[in-house]
């Protein structure tokens, strides 16, 4: 009991776990890209964006 | 592959509306303040600003280079700032789904916020009491060392919160509190010298213009996440017990 109701509530069921991982590496590179990718073009193209959500930046 | 789908167009519509919002705040609260401190950057002899980094002796290594592409001034930046706002939007959004539905998911708007408030405190208050928002011109520590810095103090923040919000134990609350005191006890990567041609009083006004705006984005980015979340489930029914599931 004790532990059927601690999987459901942490929704961790199999089928969860291959989705799950993709959305959440999906998200990393996405902010990987905007907030710290080194590459030039990027960085000044977010420069804005990188100083106002405190991104470490150039 | 039903809920990969739905959580990314979720974040997309949610990171979307957010990053727009966000770059109309922006534009009024910390834009001008960027714009008005590269002007001391480049020093006194040009008022047209330019957008590269010239730096001072305290990081000589990483000076960028005057020929390489960066958008025009005006509605070319804009347009790319707003970009990179919803780009931004949409991958914290995907990290905010992602953990609510390893932790049961959301129930609605409310929770939604929850998770909003809790992405502030971790992605932006915390690491920014170490590392505060920088103004172009400003001096800093090697680039890649603040970086690290940033990502370890967003993860410790964000496990700390978790544990706070979901432990039973008093002793996991307690490794929750390590884990917040842990980044700031080590220490951000600081400057060798402070020396900026940058106003204090300017820095002070950025700071307090990029965590007003940063609230208002994350609280929206979590309302929106939750709101969308429960009302797009097509195809999840393969998952009945954890659909059932919510967090609050």
């Amino acid at each position: 009991m004790t532990t059927k109701t601690a999987a459901s509530t942490l929704g961790a069921s199999a089928s969860r776990i291959i989705p799950l991982s993709m959305t959440a590496v999906l998200g990393l590179f996405v902010v990987g890209f905007v907030g710290f990718s080194h590459m030039e073009v990027v960085h000044n193209a977010a420069h804005d964006s990188r100083h106002s959500l405190a991104f470490p930046c150039h | 592959m039903f809920l990969f789908r739905n959580i990314v167009f979720t974040a997309v519509i949610a990171g979307f509306v957010s990053g727009l919002c966000l770059t109309l705040l922006q534009s009024f609260a910390t834009v001008p303040l960027i714009i008005q401190a590269e002007t001391f950057e480049s020093g006194e002899t040009t008022s047209s600003h330019s957008h590269d980094h010239a730096h001072d002796a305290a990081t000589p290594a990483h000076e960028h280079g005057e020929d390489s592409w960066m958008p025009a001034d005006g509605a070319e930046r804009l347009l790319y700032t707003a970009a990179a706002n919803m780009l931004a939007g949409i991958g914290f959004a995907l990290i905010l789904l992602t953990a609510s539905e390893a932790l049961g998911g959301f129930s609605g708007w409310r929770s939604g916020l929850m998770f909003g408030l809790a992405g502030f405190l971790a992605f932006s208050l915390a690491p920014g009491l170490g590392l505060p928002p920088e103004l172009p011109g400003m001096p800093a520590a090697e680039l890649g060392a603040r970086q690290l810095w940033w990502m370890v103090t967003a993860v410790c923040t964000a496990a700390a919160l978790g544990l706070f919000a979901f432990s039973q134990t008093p002793a996991l609350a307690g490794l929750g509190v390590l884990l917040l005191v842990l980044p700031h006890l080590s220490g951000a990567p600081l400057p060798a010298n402070h020396e900026t041609a940058v106003p204090a009083e300017l820095h002070a006004r950025f700071v307090a213009a990029v965590f007003a705006t940063s609230l208002i984005f994350w609280a929206l980015l979590g309302t929106l996440c939750g709101a969308i979340r429960v009302r797009l489930r097509g195809g999840e029914e393969a998952y009945p017990s954890n659909a059932a599931e919510s967090v609050r």
